[in-house]
């Protein structure tokens, strides 16, 4: 079957077969191979992706149904070389050792964000539920995704990655102290 | 010269590793695409004991995208080659031989008997479905105690036994101590208990995987591995390849715990037959294959008894293991429980210790390293243990501790078992422990709800605990028989521009090593941070390394930086001296500069560096280079230790669990980057409790493993865990010159015996004296109605799968 996606900002048309994976269409055919799979059984949400601005595990999501959406992956969130927010707070609170999950985890966090702008530890830890991490014990990636939120402009979600310059600019920039 | 640099170590700098992790560019082995590349596809034995009576791979030959089957005697000779294993624990031990694909026999569920080579991995699995294996069951033998009966089914008949081996210690006989047996007369308390380790799976988030390429000058594999270094040469070795032909690079590697501490037939299959074929070739591995096949950890029997004075002074400890191998030995696997023998006696002072394991084999998934490593099974038995006594003494099992532990002024202090260790200060870490949990608040608390018989019981779970880190050193190494020994490598590149690139054989898989080990450098050399690059992982850039396992990337490698780092100071010091005309006595260096004592002389190491670079003004007979190596091999181990303190509620009329705090203070001597210690020790507390609350790997009686998915085998979630509060007192180890001591599996040994002791502890006034790891609500409320330890035979259901989803919602 022939199906057209636009992933960050890019529209591929392409032939697949009926089985394929969303995940592996992403990986194998358009070489986006910062969504990662963890699992076979859709437990870890390590392939977490935006379909048309909401979080999915695209492992369990067929290519032919994306047809004609929008994705967003991780490696479409920073803009311009800043980082999403969510994603410039992950490297500020240390939440995440060896990243494998990261990417499937900053995806699900942008999304929980969008539906509860201001969330409690106990709304980030049931919002997260469906995402393993084995390196971190999640208390850092809980801590990320509540600075994150101040952050952000309220609601903003998947959106924010189009942020404003002004709020950009106080928030950019790696690897310093 | 130079301002004074605020000094990096001891920064809670981020982490140069973050940034391609968050933005998706992230170097995973399964992302490595080659040109022509095949897939691979492993057909696995659904039984657990059976004779393969044939293989029929002609219909499988023929299918679509198809370039390749093959079986064990297709892979001749390469597969008459068995697996390695690095750790021969007694001259006399048994070792079956692993073949990369079973030929005529498969001992466990899930052991590889035929590959596929096609274009897509979809298509070599579909092509699995084609190959024809006829069977004949075998008996099945399952548990340690049901294998070392005396008409057990043998595993491997030709070994004549299931027992692989049996290691004993006694301080007596090593002459570090007075025999248990003499000293058991004297008590006048002895307590005996059993526990179980149950078997467990490191789970790292990234699946295995390899790709082989044999196209260039040498075989290149990159490989999901903890051990680059250790794999080249142990899978030249095996299968009979020049290991100068062999170049293995781990690129990002998602995990380990010990899990990738190994060399897989995957691997050694994906060499040969990405040399038959002329091709690349990848193999992937699923989730549900990595449950099955990689290895598991832990699952030991240990018989424990203690004996002691009245007034809590312990006399002596005997523990005598049975720790199940499974169907092989793995690379170090059978050196796993010998690890723990040197730390049964923890942080205590005790004259007597007896420790006696057997090694035994079973038709499951073999084990071996799983984060500590013998270490975590050794702690929990021992604090155990020591609540036990307190219990029996009616003393605070604190005071118990207080009483037996090495005082600080008695550093070092050689322990029973012979080591020594160099420093430590218990007192200090229990002190602030106490104060951030409010030890006395909390004991108050929980007699009030005992006396008001409160539904919701409040338990104090408290784990006082050493570890050894740091292996080497390779001479103590030799003396266990260990096959390698433990030092590592480190090189450091001066660059013409005066930047610098620092190589370490000690592979990271998420500890943040390319983070501390700048620090280091930066402090060394005086370069900024961030003008420093850490290559690690590939044995052609970093051509000599024992790699990352048991703590010991910093206590090693780190220090191999900071020889290396002198070296290139000496040679910096002899060109500052010539290119100022002075003597090098004349000279200091600080903050990256040589300066001229007594004057406003200086040169900065980067105009050392393309002053040598030129080599148009050097030393005579100065060799135009300012790198170095070194290779450290350190004298001693580092002995990490801290205290941690659990409050558990349990709901005593549904056995739910809620951890209502948890706080530790760990002393891991000077802390490089206190942001990555603490990190490291939030994933190891989330390992830890998951042990004590969540996760086993069972095995039904037909040898399936029924968790195999992670919708079976329970995992924490952020939901399923609380908030730590996690502090540090500062010991600096004093056999290395950085102070530091290690702290990858500090939070993993520390928390499972606080866990269970809080729960015990809440439940004690019920009779209750164990209760079986998992501590599943079913297992929980059992042991509540009978008032005693919930044993084994109510928990095989109960444990890993459905019984321990209920107990997911009861520790948040």
């Amino acid at each position: 079957m022939r199906i057209t996606v636009t992933v960050d900002g890019t529209k591929y048309s392409d032939e697949v077969e009926p089985r394929t994976l969303l995940v592996h269409h992403l990986r194998e055919r358009l070489g986006k191979v910062g969504t990662v799979v963890g699992c076979d059984t859709s437990n870890c949400g390590a392939c977490t992706v935006h379909l048309d601005g909401h979080s999915v595990k695209s492992c369990s999501v067929l290519a032919v149904q994306a047809d004609g959406c929008e994705i967003t992956t991780i490696e479409g969130l920073a803009r311009e070389g800043k980082l999403h927010p969510v994603q410039q707070a992950f490297h500020d609170n240390h939440a995440l050792q060896c990243g494998f999950c990261t990417p499937g985890m900053i995806m699900q966090s942008i999304d929980l964000l969008a539906d509860n702008p201001d969330p409690d530890e106990k709304a980030v830890r049931e919002g997260l539920e469906g995402n393993l991490c084995r390196c971190t014990g999640y208390q850092n990636i809980v801590r990320a995704v509540r600075d994150a939120a101040h952050h952000m402009r309220p609601g903003a979600g998947p959106e924010a990655e189009r942020m404003s310059s002004q709020e950009s600019a106080s928030h950019v920039g790696i690897g310093g102290e | 010269m130079t301002a004074t640099i605020e000094p990096e170590v001891g920064k809670s700098r981020r982490r140069k590793e973050d940034e391609r992790l968050i933005t998706g560019r992230t170097r995973w082995t399964d992302n490595l695409t080659l040109p022509g590349m095949l897939h691979l596809a492993v057909l696995r034995s659904p039984h657990a004991h059976a004779k393969i009576v044939s293989v029929d791979t002609s219909a499988a030959k023929d299918q679509a995208g198809v370039v390749a089957v093959y079986t064990a005697t297709d892979l001749d000779p390469a597969s008459e080659v068995g697996m390695p294993c690095a750790w021969p624990i007694t001259p006399d031990m048994k070792s079956p031989r692993r073949p990369m694909l079973a030929a005529t026999q498969v001992n466990f569920a899930g052991e590889g008997v035929a590959v596929v080579a096609a274009r897509t991995a979809a298509e070599a699995h579909d092509a699995l479905e084609y190959i024809d294996v006829e069977y004949e069951e075998l008996p099945v033998v399952l548990g340690l105690e049901t294998a070392l009966a005396e008409d057990a089914t043998l595993v491997h008949e030709e070994l004549g036994t299931n027992t692989s081996a049996v290691w004993v210690f006694d301080s007596g006989e090593a002459g570090t101590g007075a025999s248990f047996a003499e000293t058991a007369g004297d008590a006048e308390v002895t307590l005996t208990r059993r526990f179980r380790q149950q078997r467990l799976v490191p789970a790292f988030m990234e699946p295995r995987a390899c790709v082989v390429d044999p196209t260039g000058t040498q075989l290149t594999m990159w490989s999901s591995t903890q051990i680059p270094h250790i794999l080249k040469t142990m899978a030249a070795l095996t299968l009979g390849l020049p290991e100068h032909k062999v170049r293995v690079i781990a690129p990002d590697v998602g995990g380990g715990f010990g899990g990738k501490i190994a060399v897989l037939p995957e691997e050694t299959m994906a060499l040969v037959v990405a040399q038959k074929l002329g091709k690349p070739v990848k193999w992937n591995e699923t989730r549900s294959e990595s449950l099955l096949t990689a290895h598991h950890g832990r699952d030991q029997i240990q018989d424990i008894t203690i004996t002691a004075k009245r007034d809590g002074t312990v006399l002596g400890l005997k523990a005598d293991l049975k720790a199940d191998m499974g169907a092989y030995l793995g690379l170090v696997g059978p050196g796993v429980p010998i690890l723990g023998a040197f730390m049964f006696n923890a942080i205590y002072k005790f004259p007597a210790y007896h420790f006696a394991c057997t090694n035994v084999f079973t038709n499951t998934t073999l084990t071996d390293a799983y984060r500590g490593a013998g270490r975590p099974e050794a702690t929990f038995a021992i604090e155990r243990i020591m609540d036990e006594l307190a219990a029996e003494l009616g003393m605070d099992p604190l005071e118990l501790r207080e009483k037996n532990w090495i005082k600080h002024e008695e550093f070092p202090f050689t322990t029973v078992c012979g080591l020594t260790y160099d420093s430590g200060n218990y007192e200090a870490a229990t002190e602030k422990a106490k104060q951030l949990f409010d030890y006395d608040g909390l004991r108050r608390e929980q007699a009030e709800r005992r006396a008001s018989g409160d539904p919701i019981q409040l338990g104090i779970g408290i784990s006082t605990f050493t570890e050894m880190c740091g292996l080497a050193p390779s001479r103590v190494l030799g003396s266990l028989d260990y096959g390698a020994g433990g030092w590592e490598h480190a090189a450091i590149r001066v660059l013409p521009t005066g930047k610098v690139e620092v190589v370490t054989g000690a592979s990271a898989h998420g500890q943040g090593h390319e983070t501390a080990w700048s620090q280091i450098v930066a402090d060394q050399l005086g370069v900024p941070f961030e003008d420093i690059e850490i290559l690690h992982g590939d044995t052609q850039s970093s051509h000599k390394g024992m790699d990352t396992y048991g703590s010991r990337s910093l206590v090693v490698g780190g220090i191999a930086v900071v020889k290396a780092a002198e070296k290139v100071i000496a040679k910096a010091k002899t060109v500052a001296a010539h290119l100022m005309e002075c003597a090098e006595d004349d000279l200091e260096f600080t903050g990256g500069s040589f300066g001229v004592k007594g004057t406003d002389k200086a040169t900065s190491i980067q105009d050392i560096a393309f002053a040598v670079f030129s080599s148009h003004n050097l030393p005579d007979g100065f060799e135009p280079t300012l790198d170095s190596e070194a290779t450290f091999d350190p004298e001693n181990f580092s002995f990490p230790h801290g205290t941690h303190l659990c409050a558990a509620e349990v709901d005593t009329e549904t056995g739910r669990i809620t951890l209502r705090s948890y706080v530790c203070v760990d002393d891991v001597g000077v802390a490089v980057n206190p942001l990555i210690v603490e990190g490291q020790v939030h994933g190891g507390l989330a390992q830890g409790i998951a042990q004590a609350l969540f996760e086993e790997a069972v095995f039904d009686e037909s040898g399936t493993l029924t968790t195999g998915t992670f919708a079976d085998y329970l995992l924490p979630s952020a939901a399923d865990l609380p908030s730590f509060t996690t502090d540090r007192t500062e010991t600096p180890s004093t056999t290395n010159p950085l102070g530091a001591k290690g702290v990858g599996e500090a939070g993993t040994i520390a928390s499972t015996p606080a866990v269970v002791n809080a729960v015990v502890d809440a439940l004690r006034h019920f009779g209750v004296t164990d209760i079986e790891m998992p501590m599943t609500p079913m297992r929980v409320w059992h042991a509540i109605q009978h008032g005693t330890k919930a044993a084994g035979d109510i928990g095989s259901e109960a444990g890993g799968g459905l019984g321990s989803i209920d107990a997911s919602g009861g520790a948040q």
